[in-house]
């Protein structure tokens, strides 16, 4: 037999991925590790789906997705950021941000291209970049800096080859947020040297103690920027599949073309509950965002009273406290807590470098089962 | 009044001061202060427990009784609304507007205590002028719960 694709045989399967098999042998288990609202769709969202499929409204749709969809998303970023793009040529529907982004990578990559991506990130970026042709360049930041983007981390890692920035704000798995005033550093430096930015902004309702700076909204950005977001977080829809991306015409048009050929549009029933989300069920996302807030607080502030420093995450559902002092490595701490204490944490690294001596917690579960998970840590420590 | 700590009191009356001080970013003092001034206004009313009795092992009946009343001069239902709910068999009164005037929802441990409830005392009430009971069969969703469904946490253990 010919040898299989050399970059997806050299790209490591997510680290998070080993976890599966470990819970999969044990009872009890307080999950931290999952990277969803543990709300159900709401039922006005769902109901609009079936209503849809009890009319009948199974088919295809356009590739650019359903275009009162197209509107609607159009409508909610001028509302909320001032910004908007043309409906017809500048918005395509996709299959959740992960097409959006994997469409994203292809339409503008040629081989040995580089993108630069601030970890630690979301585990698929630079896999997409790699699958894409491209090269992943990593920029490191730091805990102490908030894991805030620096300008001149990513100045020293420009090189000729250099093609696009991917900024993730907030961010997974640190839940951290950036300053207007550093995005636009971020955004000039990509003016400066031509660059394409993908901004990630699939957590833009999870903003929790500043106002979400969208990024094309910034001076010089739009022209330059591929807005990707979608529905899973702040309509807790995960499972529907549903997003989309946002640039200029020339972009979209490529993007489509890879989208045509492969996906051919987003499910219809999705498309018609992404739009129910935006006219109807703001509230809805609203009081589960305030729920997560106060989650948030009283899980952080846990944290560092067992000693596991954690600053506060500014966004997303993440808190990302250091494990250091407990002289384990991430995967140790993880593996540990898990078999010991029956409470499954991610282990920091698998994001990125900038991850070590970090674990990843999701605080989007029960308070009472966050309160058991903190006392179940606090006695897996006492015992280090 | 700080209507942030009795949203989060509303859903879940278990949690402690220090809790709801993390939750909402205030102290635990001022969470405490809050908590007593609401009890001391009445703004807290009680705090119970919400239970599904059927899924308990022992059901209780419930009725809807629509009841027609004759208004007094000066105090209108009131008088015969005080009249109904003093007794204990009596879960809630409201003045409806309508065909019929107050509607009681009346628990028993059987329908014919129930039924003996409104014939012998509700019905017999001066002013009461007419009454029409509907037992409850089924209970899908009380006071915001949905009953007979125990939500069930769906989520992979471990997802990106």
């Amino acid at each position: 037999m010919k040898s299989l694709s050399h970059i997806v045989g050299s790209t490591p399967a997510s680290g998070i991925r080993r976890f599966f098999d470990l819970v999969a042998e044990l009872d009890d288990v307080i999950s931290l590790g999952v990277g969803e609202p543990d709300y159900v769709t709401p039922w006005r969202i769902r109901e609009a789906a079936i209503y849809s499929l009890e009319k009948g409204r199974t088919t295809y749709t356009s590739n650019y997705g359903l275009l009162e969809l197209r509107e609607a998303i159009v409508a909610k970023h001028i509302e909320r950021y001032g910004t908007g793009w043309n409906p017809r040529t500048e918005v395509l529907v996709t299959v959740g941000v992960s097409e959006a982004l994997d469409t994203a990578f292809r339409a503008i990559l040629n081989p040995g291209d580089e993108v630069l991506i601030p970890e630690p990130c979301y585990v698929s970026y630079a896999p997409c970049v790699a699958f894409a042709g491209g090269v992943p360049v990593p920029v490191p930041t730091r805990a102490s800096a908030d894991f805030a983007t620096h300008p001149e981390a990513i100045a020293e890692r420009i090189t000729e080859k250099t093609k696009a920035i991917l900024l993730s704000y907030p961010t997974n798995p640190t839940g951290a947020v950036m300053s207007r005033e550093g995005l636009q550093k971020v955004v000039d430096m990509a003016v400066e040297h031509d660059l394409y930015i993908l901004s990630d902004e699939i957590y833009d309702r999870l903003c929790y103690d500043t106002e979400h700076v969208s990024v094309p909204a910034l001076a010089g950005a739009k022209d330059r920027t591929i807005l990707l977001n979608g529905f899973s977080k702040a309509y807790a829809m995960t499972g529907w599949r549903i997003g989309y991306a946002c640039a200029p015409a020339p972009i979209i048009e490529m993007m489509m073309k890879i989208h045509q050929y492969t996906m051919l549009c987003a499910p219809i029933t999705a498309q018609i509950a992404a739009l129910e989300a935006l006219k109807n069920a703001e509230q809805d996302a609203a009081e589960m965002v305030a729920d997560y807030d106060r989650r948030r607080r009283l899980f952080v502030r846990g944290l560092n009273e067992l000693g596991l420093e954690c600053r506060m995450p500014g966004g997303a559902f993440y808190a990302f406290p250091s494990i250091e002092k407990t002289g384990l490595s991430s995967e140790e701490f993880a593996e540990r807590l898990l078999k010991e204490e029956r409470v499954l944490v991610v282990p920091g690294d698998v994001f990125g470098e900038g991850g070590i001596g970090h674990v990843r917690c999701c605080y989007a579960t029960a308070t009472n089962k966050l309160t058991e998970a903190l006392e179940r840590m606090g006695r897996f420590l006492s015992k280090l | 009044m700080d209507l942030e700590v009795l949203r989060i009191l509303e859903k879940d009356a278990r949690l402690s001061a220090a809790q709801l001080a993390a939750m909402t970013g205030k102290s635990e003092a001022e969470v405490a202060a809050t908590v007593a001034a609401a009890e001391k206004a009445g703004v807290i009313r009680s705090y119970r427990t919400r239970i599904d009795w059927e899924k308990a092992g022992a059901g209780r009946v419930y009725a809807f009784i629509d009841v027609a009343a004759q208004p007094e001069r000066g105090t209108g239902y009131d008088r015969i609304a005080e009249r109904i709910y003093r007794y204990p068999e009596v879960h809630s009164v409201y003045l409806v507007s309508g065909s019929q005037d107050l509607r009681v929802v009346v628990e028993g441990k059987t329908m014919q205590e129930v039924a003996n409830f409104v014939a012998e005392k509700l019905a017999t009430i001066d002013g009461v002028r007419g009454t029409a009971t509907h037992f409850l069969l089924k209970k899908y969703k009380d006071d915001g719960d949905i009953f007979g469904e125990t939500p069930t946490d769906e989520r992979l253990a471990v997802t990106p």
